[in-house]
């Protein structure tokens, strides 16, 4: 498996989540576990660039995949700009859904940039959706924060994604 | 989690070979539903076979103008996929107002179609539950029932089907194809999925043996104005209480065209044929959408704390109706 841009090699048994892999076997601790069964959107990763929640995914099934943490999104230029970003806007507070919060709005814009949908898009065919709150706020829905730093997320999102 | 053995598969061959060869073996498509179940003690298979890396995943038009849509394409792809979003709009919203983008990127057709109920008595070990454990009785029929279903239930199970995907393929006709060593065959996605009965345990016409390799969709003038409208306790990443897919098609103030179906009302994705009915050649007026609304709940059970879904059933059918009329489809 390629982890933020390394390859790494283990045996573990079948049963482990991909979570889990990252967590105890790798020490990438920066991934979260809340829910621990897709409810909450803490354990989100980037796989090939998509966003999964990685408690629901067991590790063999992503063996030879290119998987990003939140510990791979800075660069030697310095932190993500929607790490910048959150910080700035104060994007959070106790901070443990802000990993999950993290990769999962890089894989938003991502797919916000490839023209695809959302539940609030008017019209599905139209092919410049404009990234309003509501639409973030949607997007962004797998994604629950207890702490409540909803409106610092939107706004550091909208930040980056007008920039 | 318990153990259990791990293979791939990468041609649909070998899966149906390994899987008639190995008893209480199971497909893992996206794992978001038979992982979680794993994890709880609910499902419990010796082998898991998974079949994330079969060549199903293409969504193909057909020479009739229909799509062929394979049982591992993404429930995200299939949203976002172009022909979808045009022809079969209500497809497309009822993925998107499915889970969450991150499980909506790993879930698979072939597994939305198979996700089994939410009913919290069917997850916890400790309660009766005939689903689970056949003649163990039923907690929900006289506990926490808001969720359930109104619509072909039984003294046995009152369980929903939660998938919103499926209310679209149910509107749309859509044809389930399965493969096993023994061969290839149809199943109409109406006919797919059971109602309880006696039987709760029992909740497909899908053998123990068989892989979902396609489903398909004719082809559909009237799909291209449709409309998908959920209703729920929170504005997203929630299951359905109530939901509704519909088509409509309106020539000279009469209804010429019209598909129908709910979802969160039974333990299948249900098929509106009684609405359908009484809306053909019927005035396209608010009047005449109250009437199949209530014709087709005529005779909707509630339970202790789900009565209220009947009247919300009705409303949600009006809604979206009047909303085709004046606004037209979503695509
Ligand atoms: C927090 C949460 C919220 C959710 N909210 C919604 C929602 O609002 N609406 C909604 O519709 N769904 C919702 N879901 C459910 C989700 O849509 C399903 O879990 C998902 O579609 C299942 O697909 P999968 O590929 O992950 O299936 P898996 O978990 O891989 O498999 C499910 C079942 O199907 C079998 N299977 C899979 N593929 C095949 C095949 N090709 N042939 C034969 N058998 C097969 C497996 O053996 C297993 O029994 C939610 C899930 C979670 C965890
Ligand atoms: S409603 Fe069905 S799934 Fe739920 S407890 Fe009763 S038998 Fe089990
Ligand atoms: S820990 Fe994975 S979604 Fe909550
Ligand atoms: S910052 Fe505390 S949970 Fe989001």
């Amino acid at each position: 498996m390629r982890v933020n841009g390394v390859d790494e090699k283990f045996d573990l048994p079948p049963q482990v989540s991909l979570l889990d892999a990252l967590r105890g076997t790798l020490g990438l601790t920066g991934t979260k576990k809340g829910c621990d069964q897709g409810a909450c959107g803490a354990c989100t990763v980037l796989v090939d660039g998509r966003r999964i929640n990685s408690c629901l995914a067991l590790a063999v099934q992503y063996d030879d995949r290119d998987i990003t943490t939140v510990e791979g999104l800075a660069d030697d230029e310095g932190p993500h700009p929607l790490q910048s970003a959150f910080v700035r806007n104060d994007g959070l507070q106790c901070g443990y859904c802000t990993s999950g919060q993290l990769c999962s709005a890089v894989g938003m814009l991502a797919e916000h940039k490839a023209g695809v949908p959302s539940a609030v898009t008017e019209h599905l065919c139209a092919t410049d959706v404009e990234l309003s709150e509501a639409e973030i706020r949607e997007r962004m829905s797998g994604n629950l924060c207890r702490c409540g730093a909803y409106n610092g997320i939107v706004a550091s999102i909208q930040e980056v994604a007008t920039r | 989690m318990r153990t259990f053995a791990y293979l791939s598969a990468d041609d649909v061959a070998t899966a149906v070979q390994a899987i008639s060869t190995e008893p209480g073996a199971k497909f893992l498509g996206g794992g978001t539903n038979l992982v979680d179940l794993m994890r709880e003690g609910v499902e419990h298979p010796d082998t898991v076979i998974d079949i994330t890396r079969l060549p199903l995943t293409g969504v193909e038009e057909l020479p009739d103008g229909g799509v062929r849509i394979g049982a591992l394409v993404r429930n995200s792809d299939l949203a976002g996929d172009r022909l979808i979003r045009g022809r079969y709009p209500m497809l497309s919203q009822a993925l998107l107002t499915g889970a969450s983008a991150q499980l909506r990127n790993m879930a698979t057709v072939g597994g939305n179609v198979l996700q089994r109920t939410r009913c919290a008595y069917f997850y916890d070990g400790t309660a009766a539950c005939n689903k689970r454990e056949p003649g163990a009785g039923c907690d929900a029929i006289g506990g926490f029932n808001r969720n359930h279903a109104i619509l072909g239930t039984s003294e046995d199970c009152i369980a929903t089907h939660p998938s919103d995907m499926c209310v679209a393929l149910a509107a749309l006709d859509a044809v389930v194809e399965v493969e096993s060593v023994r061969g290839k065959r149809r199943i109409p996605l109406v006919d797919f999925h059971l109602l309880p009965g006696g039987t709760p345990q029992v909740e497909t016409a899908l053998e123990a043996d068989e892989l979902i390799t396609a489903v398909e969709l004719p082809p559909s003038p009237l799909a291209a104005t449709s409309r998908y409208r959920k209703v729920r306790d929170r504005a997203s990443y929630a299951f359905a209480l109530v939901s509704v897919a519909a088509a409509l098609e309106v020539a000279d103030g009469t209804v010429t065209g019209v598909r129908l179906a709910l979802g969160g009302v039974a333990a299948k994705p249900w098929r509106a044929y009684e609405a359908e009915r009484v809306l053909l050649g019927a005035p396209a007026t608010e009047e005449s959408f109250r009437l199949a609304a209530e014709a087709e709940l005529a005779p909707a059970v509630g339970r202790s704390q789900n009565e209220f879904k009947i009247e919300l059933a009705k409303r949600a059918v009006v809604a979206t109706l009047r909303q085709l009329l004046t606004e037209g489809g979503a695509a």
